[in-house]
């Protein structure tokens, strides 16, 4: 693990028993397996306990403002083609505050993997009612249980454009590791919804137990069933958990492949892509110099 | 280094500000803009989307303001020079990540395109409501850059220059435009690209290893890198240390939140533009900026006929504010009169740094157009009647009649 890490970082401030850590794991399996050029996987993450995940990863990584890490990682992205971008943050960042950006980027297809830590709350505030938290579950903002209707992450995802959508839980190390790794590679808007367990906040005070007894509860509750209508597997509280492999979807064009395309047809040559412009333009001969020592 | 040829559109044209400031950008090596539509600065995102695929720039149109904030921040990093535009309503949505960029040391330009505020107020009309807003409208201490063009010639010239400046001292620039300059239409030189001095990304020439994000130099800035070089830098909203990393201290926020401070402060000398006449004599000295400036030429120039003395300080950059100039002129003349387009703000400055010295008189407009030159040249009258009074509104314009 040590060469994905900032070991000079840690300790890490997540709680004990918490499933962040699991994730990072799962996600530096997934980039080795995958043999990506870690000098060219930028790793961008909002505000929040996921938030934190971009601190303590070794690649370029970028802690943003609450909510804007999908806009920031398409800044990234389109500005530098090499660029392996990946956004890692919490429900709460992505789907409530971040929620607008969450589906304009599926709508465009834009080439990132965003993989969404759903820990049914906001635990860096200390437990407020979230985007995905279950009906009747309590946290601090809801202290009689909460009545509003959570969002379908995968349906969401799915509907707005998203050409593969997987939903795993932090036990599921094995599975979600391989479903990271085919949402890296596959280009386009990839998401992993990953449920993972709040210790200190959510499961205490819904009385679900020790983090080992919620991952009991994933292994007990939880039903694989790839390829299921995203329509399908809201989760309600203390209620049957499907996960799997929901969407994936050959094909389309991403975002940039969209762009190329338009542009090509209606400027043929003219079309100035290709000409390493970027870097010219910029006057930025010593970052010419880089890329050509790193190619 | 001189700007590449590419995006520089040599030659005289006949434009308006927005589409000269778009001009300006691709001069100054701009290759990536994100935005979102609101009047009156659409036309820059226009032109840009119509002009950036011949020179491999990257256009695209965000949801909403706060994504295209973000999503130049991003392309910063990224290694390219990159900039947004907007107007009031707008402006506010950005301030958030103008804030990030300010504490991740984010080269990259905003073109506020002012108009009436507050809230939707005059969408189509002009405003100067937005200036300090431009100084302070994101939370925490900071120094900023901001510059104020008079004409769409300057919209270019100053666009460039906020690039440059931004490069320079690792900062977001704000180009201060306002509705009048954004829609009037001038002529516009544009010179060769050999004549276009740009000024490129300090890159670190330090190895991954030995670079650390936010060292700074002598003149407080740090050196950047590019992502995907092999440096794998961390660099966070959170207050951080030299390597990037957050501290929660109180000492790494006074370092850190200081030196921002400083690195605008103490380079103030460096950056500082601003158009002065006949200063040496003045008795009484207009200050403006945008195009109150332009509007107040009648004001002064009846006042000169008239024989009176009057000096003029055109302010091109107005943050990092030149509190110095107007110190040491305050001891030696009667008064200030400053016109602008707002209940006063910009005035507030000229007051602090005046010190007492000499009167400073504000001349308002609430938005909606531009002053009446009687009204300026009314408090260019009424500074010459003496030193010390209180600083009170000039003489209200004679109500018309109805009709």
């Amino acid at each position: 693990m040590e060469p994905f890490l900032r070991m000079d970082r840690f300790p890490h401030i997540w709680c004990p028993g918490c499933g962040i850590g699991t994730v990072v794991t799962c996600f530096a399996d997934a980039l080795k397996k995958g043999a990506f050029d870690l000098d060219r996987v930028a790793v961008v993450s909002g505000i929040g306990c996921s938030g934190r995940v971009a601190g303590y990863i070794k690649l370029d990584s970028f802690h943003t403002t609450h909510g804007r890490p999908i806009p920031f990682a398409t800044g990234l992205h389109l500005s530098n083609r090499k660029l392996k971008v990946v956004v890692i943050s919490g429900d709460g960042d992505l789907i409530a505050i971040g929620g607008n950006h969450f589906i304009h980027a599926a709508r465009r297809n834009v080439d990132l993997t965003v993989i969404c830590i759903n820990n049914f709350n906001y635990a860096m505030t200390g437990g407020q009612v979230g985007p995905g938290t279950p009906v009747s579950a309590l946290s601090t903002t809801t202290p009689f249980g909460n009545f509003e209707h959570p969002f379908n992450l995968p349906a969401l995802a799915a509907s707005s454009g998203a050409v593969y959508v997987a939903r795993w839980t932090s036990l599921h190390v094995r599975r979600l590791t391989n479903s990271i790794l085919e949402a890296l590679t596959k280009p386009g808007f990839t998401f992993v919804e990953v449920i993972a367990p709040c210790p200190t906040l959510y499961t205490r005070r819904n009385k679900l137990g020790t983090s080992i007894e919620v991952l009991g509860s994933y292994r007990d509750n939880c039903e694989i069933r790839h390829g299921a209508d995203p329509s399908t597997v809201d989760i309600t509280f203390g209620g049957k958990i499907v996960i799997g492999k929901f969407v994936d979807v050959a094909g389309k064009p991403t975002f940039l492949e969209s762009l190329d395309a338009a542009m090509q047809r209606a400027l043929g040559k003219e079309y100035g892509l290709g000409k390493d412009y970027y870097m010219r333009s910029a006057g930025q001969r010593a970052l010419v110099d880089r890329e050509a020592r790193h190619d | 280094m001189k700007a590449s040829p590419e995006g520089v559109l040599t030659g005289a044209h006949y434009l308006d500000g927005d589409h000269a400031c778009a001009e300006g950008a691709l001069a100054a090596g701009c290759r990536f803009f994100a935005g979102y539509p609101i009047t009156p600065s659409t036309e820059i995102a226009e032109r840009i989307a119509r002009r950036f695929p011949k020179v491999g720039g990257v256009f695209i149109q965000m949801e909403d303001e706060m994504a295209s904030m973000a999503a130049i921040l991003g392309a910063a990093w990224g290694g390219v020079k990159a900039m947004t535009c907007t107007s009031g309503p707008g402006f506010s949505l950005m301030m958030e990540n103008i804030g990030l960029g300010i504490m991740m040391e984010v080269p990259c330009v905003v073109a506020n395109v002012q108009r009436g505020g507050p809230s939707t107020g005059l969408p189509t009309m002009v405003g100067q409501q937005d200036m300090m807003q431009a100084r302070w409208g994101s939370h925490g201490d900071y120094g900023i850059i901001a510059l104020s063009p008079n004409s769409p010639q300057e919209c270019f010239n100053r666009t460039i220059q906020a690039f440059n400046l931004s490069e320079k001292y690792r900062v977001p620039v704000l180009v201060m435009m306002d509705e009048c300059v954004g829609h009037m239409t001038e002529k516009v030189v544009i010179p060769e690209p050999d004549e276009i001095e740009v000024v490129p990304r300090r890159l670190s020439p330090l190895p991954p290893g030995e670079y650390l994000p936010y060292a700074a130099n002598g003149d407080k800035v740090p050196d950047m890198v590019t992502a995907g070089e092999g440096y794998r830098i961390h660099t966070t909203g959170l207050t951080h240390d030299e390597r990037g990393y957050p501290v929660m201290t109180a000492e790494a926020q006074d370092k850190l939140v200081r030196r921002l401070r400083a690195k605008i402060d103490d380079n103030a000398g460096k950056i500082h533009d601003y158009e002065c006449k006949r200063l040496d004599e003045a008795d009484v000295v207009v200050v403006s900026y945008g195009i109150t400036s332009r509007v107040a030429r009648a004001a002064i120039d009846a006042a000169l006929d008239d024989g009176l003395r009057v000096g003029e300080i055109r302010l091109i950059t107005v943050w990092p504010f030149p509190s110095g100039l107007i110190r040491d002129l305050a001891a030696r003349t009667k008064a200030f009169v400053v016109p602008e387009i707002n209940l006063g703000q910009i005035v507030l400055e000229v007051e602090r740094a005046a010190a007492g010295g000499a009167r400073t008189i504000s001349v308002t407009h609430a938005g909606g157009w531009v002053h009446d030159p009687q009204t300026i040249y009314h408090a260019i009258r009424e500074g010459l009647r003496g030193n010390g009074a209180p600083r009170k509104p000039a003489r209200k314009p004679r109500k018309e009649k109805q009709p």
